[in-house]
Order: structure tokens, then sequence, then C-alpha cells
């Protein structure tokens, strides 16, 4: 792909910008004492627009502006933040980032990241693609989505609006080992809710596309369109009887089960041993068959980055290798808790693969045979210190491979050791629009809780 | 309350050499053909938090956010900007973004600028200069020092405090000019306790809108800490929780969280003029069983969810939801009120100049009926007692509503028996109320850590309740 350059993209100047304040910051903080220091300098802006009944409803125009500033006095740490860039401001903010480490008490687990694990090459990952789309089109394209929707099918009877969204950030990370990483990308989203209606009453359902680029767009109808779909499947949802049956969680869902994985084996968790998967590093928390591996520099990725929030160089590695659990994920100040060396994941996971099956949807619910299928979760009820999975869900009852009925109003549990050690297999059809790709996943059975 | 006008315009106007004097010739530039009103939203807010962790106060944070919010309304329509700089230039440029969104129509004016005041619910002062920074790590330490004093099973105690200023000033074209000064404080501590090798969580914390001083009174700090200590240890105990329907009793305060999500939102102005509430339509029908009343109190001395005005400059109101089982009345902020001809309630609500203001939740809470709380656990042959909650969600549209319990027990003839792991209960809005069959004496209101999203926007809020008894609750555990 060729990177067009918007007429008029002044993003490179800006980030020099970012990068100048961002090393006038760690200077500023040398001369006040501090022995170790980092900052990131960044600007977000987006255009924001909703329209419900084919109407414009909103127009909002982002701007958001943030410097946020740490020191080490020693051991000591204080931090800060402002929105206001302006000299005095970021002096103030390099005051109370100071102050406050002289309150602080000595960790030695504090400092800035390894020098040899800093990003010596920031390669090009694909992520700015501007969309520069006017509000007027931007209303235009929302009303095409939601009459796509809309007009559907006699059903559907309210909306609750389209929304287009385009947005561009700009970061520049710098620290007083003399590392500065500018970055830049862009996000853009379009969505669509809708309300159906029947005797049974009111169901709404949603659909959205998210990508880096506004040409990788899955076609603006299609999304009112499947978002008419999903509304129109929920209408006359029943409740079901308490019982255990196999789970198939569609791809949307399943990646917040994933969600849950790399939450269990973050640094945070792990040195306060709060998570359930204390000590698991070569331990099966998976069955054999499955692979989860990171990939940071996937080019357009959700969650591509060459370095994360430390500077620290970002690189493809295993964390389930034939299902067992390969490494945490650990930033800096975690991995010398744990006596580990940092994973390049201070901020979080960048692109997480789990290796999808050869099943494709239809074969997972002829698989699954008779069970639940859960197209939605809602509320925490989640522990990962314990591992105890208790969730609202609504999604479709299945027999004989075919989707029955919908269902809702229930709630499924069980926990997440079992959950992750009984998955029968992944689905082929990974969603995209996420920094964690994932299948659809079927779970030999988890209890189900409802009527009677 | 012309102090408080003076306060803001101090700190938020006077720095980028504007006075409250100059905002007529912003509303110049924002109203004209088709705009019906428009408003200016300042606020600086600048907030700072402490954190003790492994014994150790590990970090403090200390944040600076400003900035002005524009806002445009045409018929349903607005047009919205804001800038992080409150100097005549940018605020010029946010206005003609933001009434870029009407074309055509009718020719609004704005009206001269007046004074609006509400009740002043609690001090202007700045919460993080109430103690000093010795005090807040003693503090810390303290609290730290009682957890594990408490049991020697306390293995990991994370306490942190945090304090917000908010100031305010708003400026809208139906000639409100209003300004509130927002002090929040707030103590979590968390403990993990461990035994035979199992591990279990407790936690426990306050707030409100107050200083510190107000927060640590009455051995505050330590009640929190006892608390924590006393959840997990009890959690050290749980058995798996049923599954299935059964009869729920809800303790007093924080789970009445079930009315924030059951009905609370449903009955916010925005989704009942779009008709996309499961209560849509059914104002002055019956929506909960007899002798059930819910209020949204926003005028509650020092409470985390209370404001003096709400962020349109209106002041806030107790406004009733539902009264005898019959519901009442919306929460609505001034765009929602005047498109469905009502009056606004003193609900508009925005975190920041950044965001659009909407109908929002201030303290929500039921108010107290006959029972004594023993008496209504006796009337449970087998049930879920269920006293402390984590989060909840709702689906606006089918009403449907989930709230994860963190403590909880089983009532077994008529007593409370083993405590049982969370489980999360789930139930339809317009449904759960009428199955409420007998109400408590003991309302409480939760002690002040609440915070409620809706459409990305997070706000504080509080909640409340007497024990409730609820005939029939689907509680999703694994024990058959």
């Amino acid at each position: 792909m060729n990177h067009p350059m918007t007429i008029g993209d002044t993003s490179i100047n800006e980030l020099d910008r970012l990068a100048e304040i961002a090393e006038d910051v760690i200077r500023r903080c040398r001369a006040k004492g501090a022995s170790e220091a980092d900052v990131a300098a960044s600007i977000d802006t987006g255009l924001s627009v909703n329209v419900r009944l084919g109407e414009v409803e909103t127009v909002e125009r982002t701007r958001d502006r943030g410097v946020s500033v740490t020191v080490y006095f020693g051991k000591h740490k204080g931090s800060a933040s402002t929105a206001d860039l302006d000299p005095t401001s970021i002096e103030q903010t390099v005051e109370h980032a100071c102050a406050i480490a002289r309150y602080t008490e000595e960790d030695v687990a504090n400092g800035l990241a390894d020098p040899a694990l800093l990003a010596r090459d920031i390669p090009d990952l694909d992520l700015w693609h501007p969309w520069n789309i006017s509000a007027e089109d931007a209303i235009r394209l929302g009303v095409e989505i939601e009459d796509a929707g809309r007009s559907f099918d006699p059903r559907i009877d309210n909306s609750d609006g389209a929304s287009v969204q385009a947005s561009a950030s700009l970061t520049a990370y710098a620290n007083s080992l003399g590392f500065v990483g500018r970055e830049r990308s862009t996000h853009h989203s379009l969505s669509c809710a809708l309300i159906a209606e029947d005797a049974a009453g009111m169901q709404r359902d949603y659909w959205y596309d998210s990508v880096r680029a506004a040409g990788d767009f899955m076609p603006a109808i299609e999304i009112g369109r499947k978002a008419a779909k999903r509304t129109l499947a929920r209408l006359s949802a029943r409740k079901l009887g308490t019982r255990d049956c196999p789970v198939l969680f569609v791809p949307e869902v399943a990646r917040g089960l994933i969600g849950n994985f790399l939450s269990a084996v973050s640094g945070g968790a792990l040195y306060r041993r709060a998570s359930f998967l204390v000590d698991h590093v070569g331990k099966r928390v998976f069955p054999q068959f499955m692979q989860i591996v990171e990939r940071p520099r996937i080019p357009r990725g959700h969650g591509s980055t060459a370095f994360d929030s430390e500077g620290v160089a970002t690189r493809d590695s295993d964390l389930i290798s034939d299902g067992v659990l390969a490494r945490y994920i650990l930033g800096s100040y975690s991995a010398r808790k744990l006596g580990l060396q940092s994973t390049g994941n201070a901020g979080g996971v960048h692109n997480v693969v789990v290796k999808p099956g050869s099943d494709d949807f239809a074969a997972l619910l002829k698989r699954m045979n008779t069970g639940l299928l859960v197209s939605e979760l809602m509320g925490q009820g989640v522990s990962l210190l314990t591992g105890d999975y208790s969730r609202g869900a609504s999604g479709f009852w299945v027999e004989n491979g075919e989707i029955a009925y919908p269902v809702e109003e229930i709630t499924i549990a069980a926990n997440l050791r079992d959950m992750f050690a009984n998955i029968a297999a992944i689905g082929s059809d990974v969603d995209p629009r996420s920094h964690i790709l994932c299948g659809s996943i079927l779970l030999e059975h988890m209890t189900i809780a409802g009527d009677a | 309350m012309t102090e408080l006008i003076i306060q803001a315009e101090q700190r938020l106007l006077r720095p980028g050499g504007l006075a409250a004097g100059d905002l007529d010739g912003i509303f110049a530039r924002l109203m004209g053909p088709s705009i019906d009103a428009a408003d200016l939203y300042f606020q600086h807010s600048r907030s700072e938090s402490w954190v003790l962790e492994d014994g150790i106060v590990k970090n403090g944070n200390h944040s600076i956010e400003q900035g002005v919010g524009v806002r445009a309304l045409s018929g349903e329509k607005a047009g919205f900007a804001y800038s992080d700089e409150i100097v005549l230039p940018a605020l010029l440029e946010a206005a003609g973004a933001a009434r870029a969104i009407a074309q055509a129509g009718s020719n609004g004016v704005g009206k001269p600028l007046s004074v609006a005041s509400g009740r002043a619910l609690y001090p202007a002062i700045d919460p993080i200069d109430t103690l000093s920074n010795e005090a807040k790590i003693a503090v810390l330490r303290e609290v730290d020092a009682v957890c594990r004093a408490e049991d020697p099973r306390v293995k990991q105690v994370i306490v942190s405090i945090a304090a917000t200023l908010e100031t305010i000033l708003i400026a809208a074209s139906d000639g409100t000019l209003a300004a509130d000064v927002r002090p929040l404080v707030r103590m979590n501590v968390q403990v993990i306790a461990e035994q035979n090798g199992r591990r279990e969580s407790g936690s426990s914390g306050g707030g409100g809108r107050y200083g510190f001083p107000e927060l640590l009174e009455n051995g505050r700090a330590h009640a929190f800490a006892r608390e924590a200590v006393r959840v997990a240890l009890v959690n050290l105990e749980a058995v798996a929780a049923p599954a299935g329907n059964m009869p729920v009793v809800l303790g007093p305060g924080w789970p009445g969280v079930l009315l924030h999500e059951a009905i609370g939102h449903g009955f916010e102005g925005d989704f009942n003029r779009k008709g996309t509430s499961a209560f849509a339509g059914m104002m002055g029908e019956k929506v909960a069983a007899p002798g059930v009343t819910v209020v949204d109190d926003g005028t509650l001395a020092g409470r985390r969810g209370s404001l003096s005005i709400d962020d349109e400059g209106t002041p806030t109101n107790c406004t009733v939801l539902v009264e005898n089982g019959v519901m009442k009345g919306y929460m609505q902020d001034k765009l929602n009120a005047r498109l469905m001809g009502m009056a606004p309630t003193g609900n508009g609500r925005r975190e920041s100049f950044a965001h659009l203001p909407m109908p929002r939740m201030t303290n929500t809470y039921m108010l107290p009926g006959q029972h004594d709380p023993g008496e209504i656990i006796a009337s449970v042959k087998r049930g879920l007692y269920a006293v402390n909650f984590g989060g909840g969600q709702v689906d606006i549209t089918n009403g449907k509503f989930t709230f994860s319990a963190s403590e909880a027990y089983l009532i077994e003839d008529g007593k409370v028996t083993r405590p049982v792991k969370g489980a999360t209960l789930i139930g339809s809005g317009p449904e759960v109320l009428t199955r409420v069959s007998m109400i408590g004496n003991d309302l409480k209101l939760d002690e002040g850590v609440g915070v409620c999203g809706k459409d990305g926007q997070s706000v504080p809020v509080g909640v409340g309740q007497p024990t409730l008894k609820i005939d029939s609750m689907t509680v999703g555990g694994t024990a058959a």
C-alpha cells in the first residue's frame, strides 16, 4: 500500500512539536533533581456524527491534548498530568510530580525500562490514514447506514441511530535514557443500533465496523442491514430452564474470554497474587490444540505499536504454546516485582492472535448440536482472583445444530480455570475489528441459570 | 451564590483575559438562524490521588484539566465543540463549529444573562488542601496497619485516597449564568486474605462532597479497613452459589444499585423521548408493588451524587420516579424536557467540558417501609441474602438488567446460613419491582463510591434502599 499524504497534513510537524515538549519536560525534571523521568505528550483529534431517524442528532468536534510525566528521585516516584501544554502549566506539572515524589516511599522495583530493551528501529506500521470526511458527508453516510437498516423490515420501527467517527492520534514518548519515540495512528468507526418490536416487546441490537483506514470499511449499508438482522433475531426471546449444557461464544464475545485470560496473566494481578493463574508459566491452561501469540507489529493492526508505553521494543512472542502458558504480560515494574524481564507490555497487550481452527461458524453449531449460543454478555461478574465467572447472557438456543429460538434473562456460570480447560474448538470465523483476533469458542459445558 | 460566580470567573476566565461580560459576544456568534438554544460550559478540574500497596506509599498523581464546551441546539440537533484553551479566539472557533449544525430556519436570540443559583449543598473548598501530604501518608499507613492487625490471614492491602475540585461556570442563551465549586473525596480499601492456599478479596470505601477531615471523622477510615477485611474473611468460607429462580433478600444501602439498573436508567428522559426505554409510554402505570416509592434526589448535603446545580445550571431536585408502585416522573435535562414539553429536573449532567450533557441520575433510592429486617429474612424458606454488590448493567430497551453480588448468603428455613460465592443476579426492570413483597424500615444510603457510565461518560452517583424482599429472581450460581 502507498501512504497517501492528505493535503495539509501537518502531523509530522505536530509530532516533532510534541517530541520537543517531551524532551523539554525531561530537561525540566533533570533540573529539579530527578534522577530519572519519562513523559508522554499527545494530541487526539476527531469528528463524531450521530444521526437518528434520518436526521443529524449530534456533530462533535474533538481535540484532546495531554502531557503526563513520571519522575524518580532514586526509587521514589511521583506523577502528574495536564491538559494544558503551555510552558507555565508544564512547569507546574513537573513541580507537582516532584512534590509527590518527596512523600512517596522507596520501592526498589521503580524506575525506567532496561536500556537494552528500548526500541531502536521504529518501523512504519501503516497506521496513519487520516479520514478528512466533512460533517456533511459523515451525516450523509450515517443516514445511508441507518436507512439500510430501517428499510430492511417493517418490524424495525425505531432507531438508536447510526454513528460515523474519524479520529487521529499523535503521541511522543521520551525518557531520560535518551529515548524519544513518535507514533501517529488513525482509527475510524461506523455503527448502527436499531429497535424492533413485536407483541412480546422491544429489542435493540447493533453492528459496527472499526478500521485504521476508511477504505477498509465493510460496505456501509451492510452495517445497517446486519444491525437489522441481529435486532429482528432477538424478537420474542424466551427464558431457559436452569441446566448444564455446551456453550458457543460468538467471536465478539469469545474475545472477551481471551481478554479475561490476558488480564489474569498480566503483571499487576500476578505480583499482587490477585490472579488464579499465579505461578502458571510452563503449566497447562488451555487444551493442547490451542496456540495464542502476540504479534505487535501487524500492519494496520488495531493494537499495533513498535514500542510499549515505556519505550520497550515490541516483538512477536508466544503466550500459549500447545495449551501451555509460555510467559506473562509484563511492564518493567511488574517484571522487577516478579524477578523477570519486561515483555514489552507496559500499557497492555498489542495484537493477540488466537490460532483459528478449521470449523466455520455453521460447523461449530453442528458440532455443539444442542446448547446455548451466547451473542451478548452483561455485567461484571468475573473474579480474576478466584476465576469465578457468573454473567448475564442472551443469545440463542440451538437444537440439532440449528438455531431454534432467541433466549434472554439467563446467566452463565463456571470457573475460568475449567472454562479454559474445557474449550472444545476455536472457529475459523475470526473477527478482525479488535486487537484480540479470535473466532467463535465452543465450551463443553457451563451452568445456565434461568426459570425454575 | 454570586460569590461562586466571582470565584469561577477568577479561576476560569481571568487567566485567558476574559470576563463574564464577554460571554454575550460569544452568544452573538453562537445564536442565529435556526439555533433554539446554546450554552457554554467552562470547567477547571484538579485531582490528586495517593496509593499504598505492599505496605508502602508507592505513588501519587496530580492532574489538571480545563476547557470550555460550546453547544448549539436546533430542534433535536446538537452541534458541539470544545477547546482546552479558554481564550477568545478558541471560543469563537468552537462556537463557529458548534453552530454549523443548523442551516436554516427560525431565528433565535439570546436572553441577557442573570444569575441562577441552587442551594449550597457542600462547601466551596479545595479538598486537596484540607489535609497535609504528611497526614495523607499517615492515614494510608494507618489503614494498612488496621487491616493487617485485624487478621493474620490478610496478605495484601491496597489503600487509595483521592480528592478532586471542580470549578464550573455555565452561561446559556436562556439567560442562565451559574457557577459551582464541587469538592469530592474518596477512600478505597481492598484486601486479599489467604487460607489453606485459597485467596479471596474484600473491598470497602466511601466518600462525598466535603474535605478529608469529614471523610476521616468518627473513625470512618478504620471502619472501611475492618469492613474490607470482614468481607474477605467471609468469602474465604463461601461455597458455590445456587443457580435458578428463588426469593432474594437484598440488604440495605449499596444493593440499591438494583434501583439504578432496574428502573433508574429506564426513567431518563432521552430514552423515553426516543421511545427506546422499556418504560416508554408507561407514565401513570403500575411498575412496582404497592408501597414502593423511589426518588432521585440531588439535594442531599455532602453526598457523592449530589449537586447544587446540574451541569446546565438547573438547581437539582428530589424527583419522585415511582410513588406507591406507580410511575410518576422522568429525569430530565433541558433538551429532552423542552422536546417533551416538560420541566427540567436538574438531571442534566456531563463528565466534563469535552462531553455533551444528558439526563443522568444523582442519588437514587427507595423510601423505607414497615418491616423489621429480621422479619423479612425469617419469611424466606430457601433463598439468597445479598448484602454487597459490584457493578451492574442494563439493556434499556428490553429492560433486562444484571448486578453481581460480592457478599451473599443462603437463607435456609428463615435463617441466614452459609456464605456463597458472588453470583450475578438477572431480571427484568419492568417486572422486578412488582415482585417486591416486603420493604424494610432500615433505609440506608451507600458510603459514596458509585460511578455510573452512560454513552462512554462517567459521573459520580449515589444509591440507597432499605432491606427488600423480591419474591423471585434468577440467581446465576453453579450449584443445583
